[in-house]
Protein backbone atom coordinates (compact mmCIF):
# COMPACT_ATOMS: atom_id res chain seq x y z
CA UNK A 1 0.00 0.00 0.00
CA UNK A 2 2.95 2.45 0.83
CA UNK A 3 4.69 4.07 -1.53
CA UNK A 4 7.90 4.38 0.44
CA UNK A 5 10.05 1.39 0.58
CA UNK A 6 11.48 2.56 3.99
CA UNK A 7 8.34 1.86 5.34
CA UNK A 8 8.74 -1.40 5.19
CA UNK A 9 11.74 -0.99 7.49
CA UNK A 10 10.92 -2.64 11.31
CA UNK A 11 9.34 0.02 13.81
CA UNK A 12 7.58 -0.26 16.88
CA UNK A 13 3.89 0.13 16.35
CA UNK A 14 3.02 3.33 15.82
CA UNK A 15 6.24 5.06 14.81
CA UNK A 16 6.54 4.51 11.32
CA UNK A 17 5.03 8.61 11.04
CA UNK A 18 8.46 9.63 10.67
CA UNK A 19 10.24 7.17 8.00
CA UNK A 20 6.80 7.86 5.82
CA UNK A 21 6.94 11.94 6.47
CA UNK A 22 10.66 12.19 6.06
CA UNK A 23 11.14 10.61 3.13
CA UNK A 24 9.65 13.15 0.85
CA UNK A 25 10.93 16.33 2.25
CA UNK A 26 14.36 16.44 0.28
CA UNK A 27 12.66 14.99 -2.61
CA UNK A 28 10.45 17.87 -4.13
CA UNK A 29 9.04 15.53 -7.15
CA UNK A 30 7.89 13.04 -4.57
CA UNK A 31 4.03 12.59 -4.28
CA UNK A 32 2.42 14.65 -0.61
CA UNK A 33 3.22 11.59 1.93
CA UNK A 34 -0.84 9.95 2.48
CA UNK A 35 -0.64 10.05 6.34
CA UNK A 36 -1.01 13.75 6.23
CA UNK A 37 -4.28 15.57 5.71
CA UNK A 38 -5.74 19.24 6.01
CA UNK A 39 -8.84 19.76 8.30
CA UNK A 40 -12.31 18.54 7.24
CA UNK A 41 -11.08 16.56 4.09
CA UNK A 42 -8.52 19.71 2.66
CA UNK A 43 -5.29 18.59 0.69
CA UNK A 44 -2.02 18.38 2.44
CA UNK A 45 -0.02 19.72 -0.74
CA UNK A 46 0.77 23.17 0.05
CA UNK A 47 0.47 22.42 3.36
CA UNK A 48 3.55 19.90 3.51
CA UNK A 49 5.53 21.95 0.96
CA UNK A 50 5.86 24.32 4.26
CA UNK A 51 8.36 21.37 5.90
CA UNK A 52 9.99 20.88 3.03
CA UNK A 53 10.41 24.73 2.24
CA UNK A 54 11.43 25.04 5.78
CA UNK A 55 13.60 22.44 5.55
CA UNK A 56 15.62 23.66 2.03
CA UNK A 57 15.78 27.39 2.56
CA UNK A 58 17.07 26.83 6.46
CA UNK A 59 19.59 24.56 5.62
CA UNK A 60 20.55 26.62 2.71
CA UNK A 61 20.71 29.49 5.33
CA UNK A 62 22.85 27.57 7.34
CA UNK A 63 25.81 26.78 4.47
CA UNK A 64 25.17 31.08 3.46
CA UNK A 65 26.28 31.59 7.36
CA UNK A 66 29.32 29.47 6.92
CA UNK A 67 30.31 30.38 3.66
CA UNK A 68 29.55 34.17 3.60
CA UNK A 69 32.32 34.67 1.07
CA UNK A 70 31.56 32.11 -1.55
CA UNK A 71 27.65 33.42 -1.75
CA UNK A 72 29.32 37.01 -2.53
CA UNK A 73 31.48 35.54 -5.35
CA UNK A 74 28.84 33.47 -7.07
CA UNK A 75 26.27 35.83 -6.26
CA UNK A 76 23.07 34.52 -4.10
CA UNK A 77 21.32 32.53 -6.93
CA UNK A 78 24.29 30.75 -7.86
CA UNK A 79 24.84 29.93 -4.61
CA UNK A 80 21.36 28.44 -3.53
CA UNK A 81 21.23 26.29 -6.54
CA UNK A 82 24.60 25.04 -6.00
CA UNK A 83 24.08 24.63 -1.52
CA UNK A 84 20.63 22.75 -2.60
CA UNK A 85 22.33 20.35 -4.86
CA UNK A 86 24.37 19.58 -1.99
CA UNK A 87 22.08 19.25 1.02
CA UNK A 88 19.90 16.54 -1.03
CA UNK A 89 23.43 14.71 -1.63
CA UNK A 90 24.92 15.24 2.11
CA UNK A 91 21.94 15.95 4.51
CA UNK A 92 23.09 16.94 8.21
CA UNK A 93 23.86 14.28 10.21
CA UNK A 94 24.27 16.34 13.19
CA UNK A 95 21.67 19.03 15.12
CA UNK A 96 24.63 21.31 15.30
CA UNK A 97 24.59 23.14 12.15
CA UNK A 98 27.50 25.52 12.60
CA UNK A 99 29.56 21.60 12.09
CA UNK A 100 27.71 21.27 8.93
CA UNK A 101 29.18 21.70 5.47
CA UNK A 102 32.67 20.05 6.24
CA UNK A 103 32.00 18.36 2.86
CA UNK A 104 31.00 21.57 0.94
CA UNK A 105 34.22 22.56 -0.12
CA UNK A 106 34.78 18.78 -2.03
CA UNK A 107 31.71 19.40 -3.26
CA UNK A 108 32.44 22.58 -4.94
CA UNK A 109 35.42 20.85 -6.10
CA UNK A 110 33.71 18.58 -8.60
CA UNK A 111 30.47 20.99 -9.08
CA UNK A 112 30.26 21.22 -12.76
CA UNK A 113 28.90 25.62 -12.98
CA UNK A 114 32.28 26.11 -10.30
CA UNK A 115 34.56 24.66 -12.72
CA UNK A 116 35.40 28.02 -14.03
CA UNK A 117 36.48 29.31 -10.22
CA UNK A 118 38.98 26.62 -9.27
CA UNK A 119 39.81 28.80 -6.13
CA UNK A 120 36.40 28.67 -5.25
CA UNK A 121 36.84 25.24 -2.79
CA UNK A 122 39.93 26.51 -1.53
CA UNK A 123 38.29 29.79 -0.37
CA UNK A 124 35.60 27.83 1.31
CA UNK A 125 37.80 25.59 3.24
CA UNK A 126 39.42 28.85 4.86
CA UNK A 127 35.73 29.69 5.82
CA UNK A 128 34.64 26.07 7.01
CA UNK A 129 38.43 26.59 8.65
CA UNK A 130 37.38 29.97 10.58
CA UNK A 131 34.09 28.71 12.07
CA UNK A 132 36.12 25.72 13.49
CA UNK A 133 38.87 27.94 15.06
CA UNK A 134 35.49 30.12 16.40
CA UNK A 135 33.91 27.53 18.03
CA UNK A 136 36.92 25.67 19.12
CA UNK A 137 37.64 25.22 22.80
CA UNK A 138 39.17 27.84 24.91
CA UNK A 139 43.44 27.43 25.82
CA UNK A 140 45.96 30.15 26.76
CA UNK A 141 48.38 30.49 23.79
CA UNK A 142 51.56 29.72 24.35
CA UNK A 143 53.87 33.20 24.49
CA UNK A 144 57.30 33.80 24.39
CA UNK A 145 58.05 34.57 27.85
CA UNK A 146 57.11 30.29 28.16
CA UNK A 147 60.53 29.69 26.49
CA UNK A 148 62.27 31.43 28.01
CA UNK A 149 63.64 29.33 30.50
CA UNK A 150 64.74 27.15 27.62
CA UNK A 151 68.26 27.00 26.65
CA UNK A 152 69.48 27.59 23.38
CA UNK A 153 71.12 24.92 22.87
CA UNK A 154 68.23 22.72 23.45
CA UNK A 155 65.47 24.58 21.27
CA UNK A 156 65.77 22.15 18.13
CA UNK A 157 64.33 19.94 20.81
CA UNK A 158 60.97 21.78 21.54
CA UNK A 159 57.83 19.97 21.12
CA UNK A 160 54.69 22.57 20.54
CA UNK A 161 51.26 21.08 20.81
CA UNK A 162 48.78 22.97 18.93
CA UNK A 163 46.41 25.17 20.07
CA UNK A 164 42.78 24.00 19.64
CA UNK A 165 41.94 26.76 17.66
CA UNK A 166 44.79 26.16 14.96
CA UNK A 167 43.97 25.14 11.32
CA UNK A 168 46.28 25.45 8.40
CA UNK A 169 45.12 25.48 4.88
CA UNK A 170 47.15 25.52 2.20
CA UNK A 171 46.17 26.38 -1.76
CA UNK A 172 47.37 26.56 -5.19
CA UNK A 173 45.55 29.91 -6.05
CA UNK A 174 45.30 33.02 -3.79
CA UNK A 175 42.66 31.69 -1.77
CA UNK A 176 43.97 33.88 1.38
CA UNK A 177 43.92 37.25 -0.51
CA UNK A 178 40.03 36.41 -2.38
CA UNK A 179 39.02 35.23 1.21
CA UNK A 180 40.04 38.55 2.90
CA UNK A 181 38.57 40.62 0.19
CA UNK A 182 35.33 38.83 0.31
CA UNK A 183 34.54 38.93 4.08
CA UNK A 184 35.06 42.45 3.99
CA UNK A 185 32.11 45.11 2.89
CA UNK A 186 34.38 47.18 0.33
CA UNK A 187 34.14 46.58 -3.14
CA UNK A 188 36.75 43.47 -4.05
CA UNK A 189 39.63 44.39 -6.15
CA UNK A 190 41.26 42.15 -9.29
CA UNK A 191 43.16 39.98 -7.50
CA UNK A 192 45.85 37.59 -9.69
CA UNK A 193 44.10 34.18 -8.16
CA UNK A 194 46.72 32.41 -9.94
CA UNK A 195 49.47 33.17 -6.86
CA UNK A 196 49.58 29.84 -4.08
CA UNK A 197 48.97 31.14 -0.75
CA UNK A 198 48.73 29.19 2.07
CA UNK A 199 46.46 30.36 5.24
CA UNK A 200 46.95 30.26 8.89
CA UNK A 201 43.92 30.16 11.03
CA UNK A 202 44.28 30.57 14.90
CA UNK A 203 42.09 32.14 17.43
CA UNK A 204 44.33 32.77 20.28
CA UNK A 205 41.70 34.48 22.75
CA UNK A 206 37.97 35.90 21.19
CA UNK A 207 38.87 37.07 17.28
CA UNK A 208 39.74 34.30 14.47
CA UNK A 209 42.86 35.52 12.53
CA UNK A 210 43.39 34.40 9.18
CA UNK A 211 47.11 34.80 7.86
CA UNK A 212 48.73 34.35 4.91
CA UNK A 213 51.79 32.62 5.49
CA UNK A 214 55.46 33.54 3.90
CA UNK A 215 56.83 30.38 1.64
CA UNK A 216 58.22 27.58 3.80
CA UNK A 217 56.28 28.74 7.20
CA UNK A 218 53.38 26.47 5.73
CA UNK A 219 55.89 23.26 5.69
CA UNK A 220 57.28 24.35 9.22
CA UNK A 221 54.03 24.81 10.89
CA UNK A 222 52.51 21.60 9.95
CA UNK A 223 55.59 19.19 11.06
CA UNK A 224 55.38 21.57 14.44
CA UNK A 225 51.32 20.93 14.61
CA UNK A 226 52.36 16.81 13.77
CA UNK A 227 54.32 17.64 16.68
CA UNK A 228 57.87 17.23 15.04
CA UNK A 229 60.23 18.79 17.03
CA UNK A 230 61.57 22.65 15.86
CA UNK A 231 64.88 21.32 14.33
CA UNK A 232 62.79 18.69 12.34
CA UNK A 233 60.41 20.90 11.48
CA UNK A 234 62.88 23.80 10.13
CA UNK A 235 64.51 21.28 8.20
CA UNK A 236 61.31 20.09 6.44
CA UNK A 237 61.15 23.76 5.57
CA UNK A 238 64.18 24.37 4.36
CA UNK A 239 63.97 21.61 2.18
CA UNK A 240 61.16 22.59 0.50
CA UNK A 241 62.25 26.40 0.01
CA UNK A 242 65.52 27.07 0.67
CA UNK A 243 64.69 30.90 1.71
CA UNK A 244 62.50 29.93 4.72
CA UNK A 245 63.58 32.02 7.55
CA UNK A 246 63.45 29.84 10.84
CA UNK A 247 63.21 32.90 13.22
CA UNK A 248 60.75 34.60 11.07
CA UNK A 249 58.65 31.41 11.25
CA UNK A 250 59.00 30.67 15.03
CA UNK A 251 58.13 34.59 15.56
CA UNK A 252 54.62 33.68 13.18
CA UNK A 253 54.11 30.44 15.72
CA UNK A 254 54.75 32.78 18.47
CA UNK A 255 52.80 36.10 17.73
CA UNK A 256 49.46 33.93 16.10
CA UNK A 257 48.97 32.23 18.93
CA UNK A 258 48.93 28.77 17.06
CA UNK A 259 50.33 26.38 19.91
CA UNK A 260 48.78 25.87 23.50
CA UNK A 261 51.99 24.56 24.76
CA UNK A 262 55.50 23.42 24.06
CA UNK A 263 57.93 21.17 25.79
CA UNK A 264 61.78 19.57 25.67
CA UNK A 265 60.53 16.07 23.75
CA UNK A 266 62.81 12.83 24.84
CA UNK A 267 66.12 12.94 22.17
CA UNK A 268 67.49 14.96 24.72
CA UNK B 1 59.30 15.55 29.18
CA UNK B 2 58.53 19.11 31.36
CA UNK B 3 55.22 21.17 30.04
CA UNK B 4 56.95 24.95 29.36
CA UNK B 5 53.20 25.90 29.84
CA UNK B 6 51.11 25.17 33.19
CA UNK B 7 47.28 27.15 33.61
CA UNK B 8 46.09 25.11 36.17
CA UNK B 9 43.78 28.24 36.73
CA UNK B 10 42.28 28.04 33.22
CA UNK B 11 40.29 24.83 34.74
CA UNK B 12 39.63 26.09 37.72
CA UNK B 13 37.66 29.20 36.65
CA UNK B 14 33.79 28.07 35.73
CA UNK B 15 32.10 31.02 36.44
CA UNK B 16 29.56 30.52 38.83
CA UNK B 17 26.57 33.03 38.07
CA UNK B 18 23.97 34.74 40.42
CA UNK B 19 20.33 33.24 40.65
CA UNK B 20 18.63 36.23 38.94
CA UNK B 21 14.63 36.19 39.22
CA UNK B 22 12.20 35.22 35.93
CA UNK B 23 8.95 35.66 37.68
CA UNK B 24 6.74 38.29 36.17
CA UNK B 25 8.81 39.07 33.95
CA UNK B 26 8.89 39.55 29.91
CA UNK B 27 12.10 38.49 28.07
CA UNK B 28 13.47 38.57 24.36
CA UNK B 29 15.39 35.80 22.47
CA UNK B 30 19.27 36.87 22.49
CA UNK B 31 21.08 37.54 19.52
CA UNK B 32 24.64 38.42 19.61
CA UNK B 33 24.52 41.36 17.28
CA UNK B 34 22.80 42.80 20.59
CA UNK B 35 25.39 41.98 22.95
CA UNK B 36 26.61 45.89 23.54
CA UNK B 37 23.25 47.19 23.24
CA UNK B 38 22.26 45.28 26.41
CA UNK B 39 25.53 45.61 28.00
CA UNK B 40 25.00 48.84 27.42
CA UNK B 41 22.06 49.54 29.24
CA UNK B 42 21.87 51.35 32.95
CA UNK B 43 19.58 48.80 34.63
CA UNK B 44 19.37 45.15 33.44
CA UNK B 45 15.65 44.09 32.98
CA UNK B 46 13.62 41.22 31.92
CA UNK B 47 15.34 37.76 30.63
CA UNK B 48 17.01 36.38 27.42
CA UNK B 49 16.46 33.00 26.19
CA UNK B 50 19.44 30.71 24.13
CA UNK B 51 18.66 28.36 21.62
CA UNK B 52 20.34 25.80 23.27
CA UNK B 53 22.15 24.16 19.89
CA UNK B 54 24.17 27.57 19.23
CA UNK B 55 26.04 27.13 22.66
CA UNK B 56 27.21 23.78 21.99
CA UNK B 57 30.51 24.35 20.47
CA UNK B 58 34.05 24.02 22.74
CA UNK B 59 34.62 27.38 23.60
CA UNK B 60 35.43 31.03 21.83
CA UNK B 61 32.90 33.96 21.47
CA UNK B 62 29.15 32.50 21.88
CA UNK B 63 30.39 31.44 25.57
CA UNK B 64 32.09 34.91 26.44
CA UNK B 65 28.50 36.60 25.26
CA UNK B 66 26.13 34.23 27.02
CA UNK B 67 28.54 34.49 30.11
CA UNK B 68 28.24 38.61 30.04
CA UNK B 69 24.39 37.98 29.73
CA UNK B 70 24.26 35.83 32.12
CA UNK B 71 25.95 37.59 34.83
CA UNK B 72 23.32 40.37 35.02
CA UNK B 73 19.55 38.32 33.92
CA UNK B 74 18.19 35.00 34.17
CA UNK B 75 18.51 32.81 31.17
CA UNK B 76 15.95 30.64 29.27
CA UNK B 77 17.39 27.58 28.13
CA UNK B 78 15.64 26.64 24.95
CA UNK B 79 16.00 23.40 22.99
CA UNK B 80 15.39 23.18 19.21
CA UNK B 81 16.48 19.53 18.35
CA UNK B 82 16.31 17.17 20.73
CA UNK B 83 13.63 15.54 18.97
CA UNK B 84 11.48 14.20 21.54
CA UNK B 85 8.19 13.89 19.33
CA UNK B 86 10.71 11.40 16.85
CA UNK B 87 9.89 7.23 17.57
CA UNK B 88 14.35 6.71 17.53
CA UNK B 89 16.01 6.79 20.90
CA UNK B 90 17.07 10.14 21.79
CA UNK B 91 20.93 11.16 20.80
CA UNK B 92 22.49 10.32 24.24
CA UNK B 93 25.29 12.66 23.05
CA UNK B 94 23.20 15.15 22.29
CA UNK B 95 21.41 15.19 25.88
CA UNK B 96 25.01 15.31 27.54
CA UNK B 97 25.72 18.25 26.09
CA UNK B 98 22.25 20.36 27.34
CA UNK B 99 22.96 19.07 30.54
CA UNK B 100 26.38 19.88 30.62
CA UNK B 101 24.55 23.77 29.64
CA UNK B 102 22.28 23.42 32.40
CA UNK B 103 25.22 23.22 35.20
CA UNK B 104 27.42 25.38 33.73
CA UNK B 105 24.56 28.37 33.02
CA UNK B 106 22.23 27.82 35.52
CA UNK B 107 18.76 28.75 33.59
CA UNK B 108 16.16 29.20 35.55
CA UNK B 109 13.47 27.89 32.63
CA UNK B 110 14.53 24.96 30.29
CA UNK B 111 12.18 23.85 27.10
CA UNK B 112 11.93 21.79 24.32
CA UNK B 113 9.29 21.26 21.58
CA UNK B 114 6.84 18.41 21.04
CA UNK B 115 7.90 17.69 17.82
CA UNK B 116 10.88 15.75 15.92
CA UNK B 117 13.55 17.30 13.90
CA UNK B 118 15.80 13.93 13.09
CA UNK B 119 14.91 10.39 11.35
CA UNK B 120 17.26 7.84 10.94
CA UNK B 121 21.12 9.76 10.63
CA UNK B 122 19.57 13.02 8.72
CA UNK B 123 18.68 16.30 10.79
CA UNK B 124 16.39 18.25 8.79
CA UNK B 125 16.80 21.30 10.95
CA UNK B 126 12.77 21.88 11.17
CA UNK B 127 10.27 20.80 14.42
CA UNK B 128 8.12 18.39 12.13
CA UNK B 129 4.45 17.10 13.15
CA UNK B 130 3.80 14.32 14.99
CA UNK B 131 0.25 12.18 14.97
CA UNK B 132 -1.01 11.91 18.33
CA UNK B 133 -2.13 8.09 19.97
CA UNK B 134 -1.86 6.19 22.33
CA UNK B 135 1.69 4.97 20.95
CA UNK B 136 3.41 8.64 20.59
CA UNK B 137 2.20 9.40 23.71
CA UNK B 138 3.82 6.73 25.54
CA UNK B 139 7.26 7.29 23.51
CA UNK B 140 7.00 11.14 23.83
CA UNK B 141 6.97 10.26 27.49
CA UNK B 142 9.89 8.14 27.50
CA UNK B 143 12.06 10.82 26.10
CA UNK B 144 10.76 13.30 28.20
CA UNK B 145 11.28 10.56 31.37
CA UNK B 146 15.34 10.75 30.07
CA UNK B 147 15.46 14.71 29.09
CA UNK B 148 14.41 15.07 32.91
CA UNK B 149 16.90 12.66 34.21
CA UNK B 150 19.61 13.93 32.37
CA UNK B 151 18.66 17.28 33.43
CA UNK B 152 18.40 16.53 36.87
CA UNK B 153 15.06 19.24 36.78
CA UNK B 154 11.57 19.35 35.02
CA UNK B 155 11.36 20.37 31.38
CA UNK B 156 8.86 22.74 29.60
CA UNK B 157 7.24 21.38 26.89
CA UNK B 158 6.18 23.82 24.13
CA UNK B 159 2.69 23.41 21.85
CA UNK B 160 4.12 23.17 18.39
CA UNK B 161 3.06 25.58 15.14
CA UNK B 162 1.50 22.84 12.71
CA UNK B 163 0.53 23.32 8.86
CA UNK B 164 -1.03 18.96 8.95
CA UNK B 165 -3.11 16.76 10.70
CA UNK B 166 -2.41 12.58 10.72
CA UNK B 167 -5.02 10.35 9.76
CA UNK B 168 -3.80 8.14 12.50
CA UNK B 169 -4.40 10.90 15.14
CA UNK B 170 -7.05 8.97 18.15
CA UNK B 171 -6.51 12.40 19.97
CA UNK B 172 -6.13 16.11 20.38
CA UNK B 173 -3.27 18.08 20.54
CA UNK B 174 -4.79 19.64 24.67
CA UNK B 175 -5.69 16.06 25.21
CA UNK B 176 -2.14 14.86 24.36
CA UNK B 177 0.01 17.72 26.02
CA UNK B 178 -2.18 17.22 29.14
CA UNK B 179 -1.38 13.60 29.31
CA UNK B 180 2.68 14.34 28.57
CA UNK B 181 2.36 16.62 31.85
CA UNK B 182 0.22 14.69 34.12
CA UNK B 183 2.62 11.08 33.23
CA UNK B 184 5.91 12.75 33.32
CA UNK B 185 5.73 15.94 35.64
CA UNK B 186 6.82 18.26 33.02
CA UNK B 187 5.90 21.99 33.12
CA UNK B 188 4.70 23.60 29.99
CA UNK B 189 5.41 26.28 27.91
CA UNK B 190 2.66 27.84 25.83
CA UNK B 191 3.69 29.41 22.87
CA UNK B 192 0.54 31.63 22.17
CA UNK B 193 1.54 32.27 18.49
CA UNK B 194 1.68 28.41 18.21
CA UNK B 195 -2.05 28.24 19.20
CA UNK B 196 -3.14 31.39 16.77
CA UNK B 197 -1.29 30.02 14.11
CA UNK B 198 -2.81 26.01 14.37
CA UNK B 199 -6.30 26.93 15.00
CA UNK B 200 -6.40 28.93 11.90
CA UNK B 201 -4.52 26.76 10.10
CA UNK B 202 -7.36 24.18 11.00
CA UNK B 203 -10.28 26.25 10.97
CA UNK B 204 -10.76 25.99 14.65
CA UNK B 205 -10.86 28.83 17.63
CA UNK B 206 -8.09 29.76 19.51
CA UNK B 207 -10.15 30.28 22.49
CA UNK B 208 -11.36 27.03 22.64
CA UNK B 209 -7.57 25.66 22.23
CA UNK B 210 -6.47 27.58 25.54
CA UNK B 211 -10.06 26.35 27.09
CA UNK B 212 -8.66 22.61 26.69
CA UNK B 213 -5.10 24.07 27.73
CA UNK B 214 -3.71 22.85 31.15
CA UNK B 215 -2.85 26.53 31.96
CA UNK B 216 -1.82 25.82 35.40
CA UNK B 217 1.58 24.23 34.12
CA UNK B 218 2.31 26.63 32.04
CA UNK B 219 5.68 27.52 33.00
CA UNK B 220 6.66 30.16 30.42
CA UNK B 221 4.89 31.52 27.61
CA UNK B 222 6.26 32.29 23.97
CA UNK B 223 5.05 35.11 21.92
CA UNK B 224 6.06 35.58 18.17
CA UNK B 225 5.31 37.02 14.19
CA UNK B 226 3.91 34.87 11.64
CA UNK B 227 3.62 35.24 8.26
CA UNK B 228 0.36 34.43 5.96
CA UNK B 229 0.31 32.52 3.00
CA UNK B 230 -2.72 30.30 1.62
CA UNK B 231 -3.85 26.27 1.14
CA UNK B 232 -4.92 24.55 -1.65
CA UNK B 233 -8.00 25.74 -1.05
CA UNK B 234 -6.86 29.36 -1.23
CA UNK B 235 -7.73 29.99 1.89
CA UNK B 236 -4.75 31.45 4.89
CA UNK B 237 -2.34 29.35 6.16
CA UNK B 238 -0.23 30.91 8.99
CA UNK B 239 3.49 30.45 9.24
CA UNK B 240 5.05 30.38 12.39
CA UNK B 241 8.06 32.69 11.15
CA UNK B 242 9.72 34.74 14.25
CA UNK B 243 10.55 37.51 11.53
CA UNK B 244 8.18 40.48 12.63
CA UNK B 245 6.38 41.59 15.36
CA UNK B 246 4.04 40.23 17.19
CA UNK B 247 0.06 40.14 15.31
CA UNK B 248 -2.54 42.14 17.19
CA UNK B 249 -4.32 39.23 17.34
CA UNK B 250 -2.00 37.24 19.18
CA UNK B 251 -1.25 40.27 21.43
CA UNK B 252 -5.19 39.92 22.71
CA UNK B 253 -4.89 36.04 22.99
CA UNK B 254 -1.98 36.55 25.39
CA UNK B 255 -4.25 39.20 27.26
CA UNK B 256 -6.97 36.90 27.80
CA UNK B 257 -4.04 34.03 28.84
CA UNK B 258 -2.74 36.35 31.64
CA UNK B 259 -6.00 37.58 33.04
CA UNK B 260 -6.47 33.99 33.45
CA UNK B 261 -3.26 32.32 34.34
CA UNK B 262 -1.39 35.17 35.85
CA UNK B 263 2.14 36.56 35.38
CA UNK B 264 3.64 33.87 33.61
CA UNK B 265 7.24 34.42 32.69
CA UNK B 266 6.73 35.84 28.89
CA UNK B 267 9.17 35.42 25.83
CA UNK B 268 9.59 37.53 22.41
CA UNK B 269 10.97 34.78 19.98
CA UNK B 270 12.44 36.94 16.47
CA UNK B 271 14.49 34.86 15.03
CA UNK B 272 14.86 36.19 11.41
CA UNK B 273 14.84 39.25 9.73
CA UNK B 274 16.40 40.42 13.03
CA UNK B 275 15.67 44.17 13.99
CA UNK B 276 18.07 46.20 15.60
CA UNK B 277 17.65 45.71 20.10
CA UNK B 278 15.73 48.90 20.59
CA UNK B 279 12.74 47.00 18.48
CA UNK B 280 12.99 44.09 19.97
CA UNK B 281 13.45 45.83 23.61
CA UNK B 282 10.35 47.56 22.73
CA UNK B 283 8.28 44.46 22.19
CA UNK B 284 9.41 42.99 25.34
CA UNK B 285 8.39 46.39 27.03
CA UNK B 286 4.98 45.96 25.35
CA UNK B 287 4.42 42.29 26.95
CA UNK B 288 6.06 43.73 30.16
CA UNK B 289 3.16 46.24 30.43
CA UNK B 290 0.58 43.58 29.95
CA UNK B 291 2.33 41.45 32.84
CA UNK B 292 2.45 44.35 35.21
CA UNK B 293 -1.31 45.24 34.45
CA UNK B 294 -2.43 41.89 35.55
CA UNK B 295 -0.49 41.61 38.12
CA UNK B 296 -2.12 45.32 39.39
CA UNK B 297 -5.52 44.67 38.40
CA UNK B 298 -5.63 41.11 40.21
CA UNK B 299 -4.06 43.17 43.45
CA UNK B 300 -7.21 45.53 42.97
CA UNK B 301 -9.84 42.55 42.89
CA UNK B 302 -8.18 40.51 45.78
CA UNK B 303 -8.26 44.23 47.88
CA UNK B 304 -12.04 44.55 46.78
Amino acid sequence: MRPDPSANAPAPAGAAYAAAFSAALLEPDRKTPALVTGPAGKAAAKRYNVYRNNVTVSLINALAAVYPAVQRITGVEFFRAMARFHIRETPPISPLLFEYGQDFPAFIERYEYAQGMPWLADTARIERAWLDAYHAADAPALGAADLASVPPERLADLVFMPHPATRLVRSRYAAVTIFAANRKPAPVEDIDASQAEDALITRPEFDVVVRRLAPGQAEFLSALMAERPLGEAAAAALEARSDFDVGMGLATLIESGACASAHLGENS
Amino acid sequence: MRDLTAHPEWEACQPRFPAHPVAGLAGTSFKPQHLQAILARLKPRGFFEIHAENYMGAGGPPHRALEAIRRDHAVSLHGVCLSIGGPKPLDTAHLARLASLVRRYEPALVSEHLAWSTHETVYFNDLLPLPYTEATLALVCDHIDQVQEAIGRPLLLENPSTYVLFHESTMRETEFIRAVARRTGSGLLLDVNNVFVSATNYGVSPLDYLANFPLGLVGEIHLAGHVEQSDDEGEPLLIDSHDRPVAAAVWRLFERVVERAGRIPTLIEWDSEIPEWPRLEAEAAAAQEILDHAGSARRRSHAA
